[in-house]
């Protein structure tokens, strides 16, 4: 994780479309029995990505 | 340099009616040419920006009701007018106006129909129409005037009514009324009893409304409360809901504000000769000076006539004219279509009072001589 | 707590949102928010209009002066506000049989009168709201469930139809290209002057269902695969360009008078600015 920053997840409003996971460049995010699941946040580079293309607003980074 | 207008002009009654309106308080008016109601649109297009107003011809009826309601909804008095065919057309956003309560008077210049018609002839068709032209069960206020300076009084009063209660008002003219030319007086503002839209919202609720009221208050985009408007069912913060005891609720709510409150200014007619008749004419709009006519001749001849207009058509002076009707032997509806206020009469009187009718649809107007003859044919 | 952008443009306590998963509207939301957001305007300065559809639903969950009108009709509606209140910006989010179909007299009137608005039309190809029928932008040969054995109508390219009504500013994004996406926002809310910006949206439900584009995410890698900015198509062949769609901007026009200013003008010769 970048310091400063953090992924941070909202599994409720998940309803695990997959473009997260599908489209994360360090493969940090899956999805597991249809939310989303941040597998492997050391990889994570805070791109923000997935908060970009989240339709739900589930999944966002923000100021650690 | 704005042209200062003459307290007392030769008028039209659609010129009559863009004059009540900027002296109600109108600032935008949007709408689409037609047949008989366009000096509505022409005047209108002369006289709002003399005033800072704003006019737009639309690129149809139903883009002019929308840009008018959506002018009301940033605070501005609105208004649109049309016929017959552009009164079908704007139907849809008639309910929403309902539904969604917002402000804003549609005058309808009823002409011969159905479809293209007669359109520059006479008629009063769109009766029913104005009443249950939108889909799904809903209140409504119309409102006839009867002569160019009954327009511009009862056009004030709609817009009155619409800032009042936060409804669509409809001004019911036709043809006769529309074209009729006589003296006006323009009542200037500050003589005439203007009200406006309560602005302060309650509890920051856009459909929030106090103990024992039914109207919730009208806070305009731009104003600083950030709110919700849907034709939707909606909750007091103005969401969307499917949640059907409130759905219910609004529902009754949005009917009984028109119930309520049709004592407190929405309920208008007027009597002439009714004192002592056993005769009684009823008629509205442009039948009404050819009724007026008759009565005075006919009396002249012996017969115990009088007149019974509603002005405000919907809601109808039922209590009123059934009342009435306990003196009453004849009750002859005038109007110019098949019957539409007479189902209404032949609704609520019920008792020895004789309904009879008499109805026009070629396009040519009731004369006082048909009326007559239909008072002596009936007592022959 | 979501977002700080969610929590500052929308309303959360409505949220999550009725979409089906993988929709593109909800993107497509999020970037007209980012893009008030970018431009620094007042929340109760911005007003959003919508009409009926799976889109229009879009204005409920925006904290702004949120309008959800009838059917085809929002910029119509949008009209009047603006006149009434020049000093709101107006932001029209619409769909496509909203725009183009039910409400395209209103669109292309509304372009030819240049009045100062921004219209983000969320097109997924399809009435989602009813349960996919075809729409006037589904491209010719695929299906609705009214288009059961293929699309025979022909289908607009909003950017263009709108340029050559008079809008004075056209672009199409993405919801795969989002940085674009918003940034095209943006410059329609900053033009003076009528702006309509598509997005292409996603409807795996039933745009994609009916036409066998696969998952939610299949369907977002076609858009990275086949939007290709306007400018990259430029040094294309033609024969590589066959199905692609092109994203960018695709004209804007300053200096043509503006409606509301046009008609500041009509009050002042009338004298009712005295």
């Amino acid at each position: 994780m970048l310091k400063g920053k953090k992924l941070c997840t909202e599994p409720e409003w998940c309803k695990g479309c997959g473009y997260c996971a599908e489209f994360c460049p360090k493969k940090v995010l899956i999805i597991r029995q249809e939310k989303v699941v941040v597998e492997n946040p050391d990889d994570c580079i805070c791109c923000g990505l997935c908060e970009q293309r989240c339709p739900d607003y589930a999944i966002w980074v923000e100021e650690a | 340099m704005a042209e200062k207008q003459k307290r007392f002009q030769l008028l039209q009654g659609n010129e009559a009616c863009v004059e009540g309106a900027l002296a109600a308080g109108m600032r935008f008016f949007a709408g689409y040419p037609i047949t008989p109601s366009t000096e509505i649109a022409e005047r209108s297009a002369v006289r709002l920006p003399q005033v800072g107003g704003k006019f737009m011809q639309m690129e149809d009826e139903i883009a002019s009701i929308a840009a008018a309601l959506g002018a009301s909804v940033a605070g501005t008095k609105s208004m649109t007018a049309t016929s017959g065919p552009g009164f079908s057309l704007k139907q849809e956003n008639i309910g929403y106006a309902t539904i969604a309560e917002i402000p804003i008077v549609i005058v309808d210049v009823m002409r011969s129909g159905p479809s293209t018609g007669l359109p520059t002839s006479p008629s009063q068709g769109d009766v029913m129409q104005a009443k249950w032209g939108t889909h799904g069960d809903h209140p409504v206020i119309a409102i006839c005037p009867c002569s160019v300076q009954d327009t511009f009084n009862q056009t004030v009063r709609a817009f009155n009514l619409a800032e009042r209660f936060r409804t669509p008002v409809i001004l019911l003219m036709d043809e006769i009324v529309g074209h009729m030319r006589e003296g006006c007086e323009i009542i200037p503002p500050d003589e005439l009893e203007i009200h406006n839209r309560n602005t302060h919202m309650i509890n920051s609720m856009p459909y929030a409304f106090g103990e024992g009221q039914y109207v919730p208050h009208m806070t305009s985009f731009g104003d600083g409360h950030l709110y919700n408007i849907t034709g939707l069912f909606h909750d007091e913060a103005g969401f969307p809901t499917n949640d059907n005891q409130i759905a219910g609720e609004e529902n009754d709510r949005i009917m009984k504000k028109i119930q309520i409150y049709k004592y407190s200014g929405i309920l208008d007619y007027e009597e002439y000769q009714m004192e002592d008749a056993d005769i009684g004419i009823v008629c509205y709009g442009g039948t009404t000076r050819a009724v007026r006519e008759a009565v005075d001749e006919a009396r002249d001849m012996g017969y115990n006539v009088g007149m019974f207009r509603p002005v405000t058509l919907w809601p109808f002076p039922e209590y009123e004219l059934v009342s009435r009707a306990r003196q009453l032997r004849r009750l002859i509806v005038v109007e110019h279509n098949y019957g539409q206020v007479l189902l209404t009469v032949e609704g609520i009187i019920k008792g020895d009072t004789k309904v009879e009718f008499i109805g026009k649809v070629n396009g040519t107007a009731i004369s006082p001589t048909e009326i007559i003859k239909k008072i002596e044919e009936g007592d022959e | 707590m979501p977002s700080k952008l969610v929590q500052e443009t929308m309303r959360t306590r409505r949220l999550p949102h009725i979409w089906c998963p993988g929709c593109g509207h909800g993107i497509l939301m999020r970037d007209v928010c980012q893009a008030i957001y970018n431009v620094g305007l007042p929340k109760e300065r911005v007003a959003i209009v919508s009409g009926i559809g799976c889109s229009s639903r879009a204005a409920g969950y925006m904290n702004y002066n949120t309008l959800h009108t009838t059917h085809g009709r929002a910029i119509a509606f949008a009209t009047g506000i603006k006149m009434a209140r020049p000093e709101l910006h107006v932001i029209v989010v619409t769909g496509d049989g909203d725009a183009a179909a039910i409400g395209g007299n209103h669109l292309i009137h509304a372009c030819r009168r240049n009045i100062d608005m921004t219209v983000v039309i969320f097109n997924n190809n399809i009435y989602g709201m009813t349960g996919g029928q075809y729409s006037p932008t589904t491209p010719t040969g695929e299906k609705g469930t009214t288009a059961p054995y293929g699309n025979i109508d022909g289908d607009f390219d909003l950017p263009k139809l709108s340029e050559a009504a008079g809008a004075t500013y056209t672009a199409r994004g993405d919801c795969f290209h989002v940085p674009q996406m918003i940034r095209l926002i943006e410059n329609g809310i900053r033009h003076k002057g009528f702006s309509v910006i598509e997005g292409v949206s996603i409807c795996p439900t039933y745009y994609g269902r009916k036409n066998k584009k696969g998952s939610a995410v299949d369907m977002m890698h076609w858009q990275e695969q086949n939007c290709i900015d306007i400018k990259k198509a430029a040094k294309m062949e033609p024969a590589e360009l066959e199905g692609k769609v092109l994203l960018g901007e695709f004209s804007r026009v300053e200096g043509r008078p503006e409606y509301v200013e046009e008609y500041d003008k009509i009050i002042h010769i009338a004298g009712g600015d005295r």
